[in-house]
């Protein structure tokens, strides 16, 4: 599996293959608060890159959440749609929204790199 | 109109608040441990609430007082017992709910807690019906402290000897470092607890002795979870000036030498409705999956036809599943009717719900 990049939107991916992983960055449920509940996407939906494609809700409000790369979703994680308060446990891990069959690697590249995520995090304070 | 801070502004910051702007005051949504943790520890232990934010509106006067509250308000004032409190509102011509307040008759005259939003128009209605002779005044050197959960009375009563013997709904003047404080039994998350109208000289002093027992620092993010588990209306969100007690579900609250008699305003209207029924009527809902009807949320019958709107609506920690209240078509009000909600244009199902969704009984 390929480093996680991440992007402005607070969404991070890694990358198997032509297979994308995609979940909210630690620093987005942090911001959020308390997670309770989550839709993820079907198999088959085609997404494009910063197009909508997955729902959380915090006791405070509902966010969209979306692809930060452009594909065809190959599976949803129903365990969190199921246990919406894992997302705040493991953001990063356990806890992605959805995988997604990517088409261009390009996309991916020019996403931003851990150190560069945190740098936009100080100075993008919310 | 410049952004206003209670007392505690400082104290809140330095516990780790995140502050929201709410009806002109910077006011704490939450604080470090967030809104499901504050909520369950009112739940279990207890929490303090500022809502110093809110009107503390004092009138003093004769008999004729009586007369001229009575005519925007449909309690029983003139049986109110010194000490006893009511949840009551303030009326308009057209029986339209212009605040909804909770009245302590003092031994002057009234006390008055009236929502933070709503208190200056709340002031101007209500001088329409007063006299010379009768006086007022809104009290911003108060401080008001909500202290809520299973523990607030064995904490309280260490501090301040003498509040564990109030009953529900009454309150009395307490001693608290050389100062009078003003102490009722009541709250508006469900739980046990107590409003406690402070000096803002002797607040800070009064919420390190709560922090010192642990009650934690609840924010207006689980003020709202808790009030809605409890099947408390909000005002802007579940009650409005359109709309009328018997609509809001809240005939309860017009006592019944008034449902009688009468001589409130809208009361003719008031009258009608309460012998006919009204149109829509405020209901509890429970989405049967996850899924969050947040307020304007469209509810519609199990047959698609549109029957009413959500006016509140979270996810309920203590219940655990989403919680909602809203306005329905008389017709589909029945507990346990089945509607269809739609959030972000699908439809999800859920059912007419008993209110409250969470349940304990206050000390009586």
């Amino acid at each position: 599996m390929s480093e996680k990049k991440f992007s402005k939107k607070h969404e991070w991916v890694s990358l198997d293959g032509d297979v994308a992983t995609v979940g909210i960055t630690k620093h987005a449920t942090e911001m959020l608060g308390d997670i309770v509940f989550v839709e993820v996407p079907d198999a088959g939906k085609a997404v494009e890159k910063e197009g909508q494609a997955a729902v959380v809700e915090s006791t405070k409000a509902a966010s969209d959440v979306y692809s930060p790369i452009s594909g065809e979703i190959t599976e949803g994680n129903k365990a969190i749609a199921d246990d919406p308060g894992s997302v705040n446990t493991d953001p990063e891990g356990a806890s992605w929204f959805f995988k997604l069959k990517i088409k261009d690697k390009g996309e991916y590249d020019s996403l931003m790199s851990k150190d560069e995520y945190d740098k936009f995090c100080k100075e993008n304070p919310s | 109109m410049e952004v206003q801070k209670t007392a505690l502004y400082n104290y809140h910051k330095n516990l780790g608040a995140k502050f929201v702007p709410f009806a002109g005051y910077e006011m704490p949504i939450q604080y470090k441990d967030g809104i499901v943790k504050e909520h369950i520890s009112t739940r279990t232990h207890a929490g303090f609430f500022d809502v110093s934010h809110m009107g503390q509106f004092f009138l003093e006067g004769d008999d004729t007082l009586i007369e001229a509250l009575e005519k925007i308000i449909p309690a029983d004032l003139k049986n109110l017992k010194i000490n006893h409190s009511k949840y009551s509102f303030l009326l308009n011509n057209e029986g339209g709910i212009i605040d909804d307040l909770i009245i302590t008759r003092t031994e002057k005259g009234f006390c008055i807690i009236l929502n933070a939003a709503c208190k200056e128009n709340d002031i101007k209605q209500i001088s329409q019906f007063l006299k010379k002779n009768h006086k007022h005044l809104l009290n911003n050197d108060l401080s008001l402290i909500a202290l809520q959960g299973p523990k607030s009375v064995e904490i309280l009563e260490k501090l301040i000897p003498g509040v564990a013997n109030l009953r529900f709904m009454t309150g009395s003047n307490f001693e608290y470092e050389g100062e009078k404080l003003y102490v009722t039994r009541s709250g508006y998350t469900g739980e046990d607890g107590f409003e406690i109208s402070i000096s803002n000289t002797k607040v800070e002093k009064l919420i390190d002795y709560l922090i010192s027992n642990e009650v934690k620092p609840i924010g207006l993010g689980a003020r709202d979870t808790l009030r809605l588990e409890a099947g408390l209306c909000l005002y802007g969100h579940d009650l409005n000036e359109k709309i009328n007690p018997v609509e809001a579900n809240l005939k309860w609250a017009i006592a019944k030498k008034r449902k009688e008699v009468g001589g409130f305003n809208g009361w003719e209207k008031i009258k009608n409705l309460l012998a006919n029924g009204s149109e829509k009527i405020r209901v509890g809902i429970k989405p049967d999956g996850k899924v969050i009807a947040r307020e304007n949320t469209k509810i519609f019958s199990s047959d698609n036809n549109e029957i009413g709107f959500v006016t509140s609506g979270t996810f309920g920690p203590s219940v655990n599943a989403p919680v909602a209240m809203g306005y329905v078509k008389s017709e589909f009000s029945e507990i346990g009717t089945s509607i269809q909600l739609e959030v972000r244009g699908k439809k999800y199902g859920g059912k007419i719900s008993e209110l409250p969704f969470y349940k304990k009984s206050y000390v009586k």
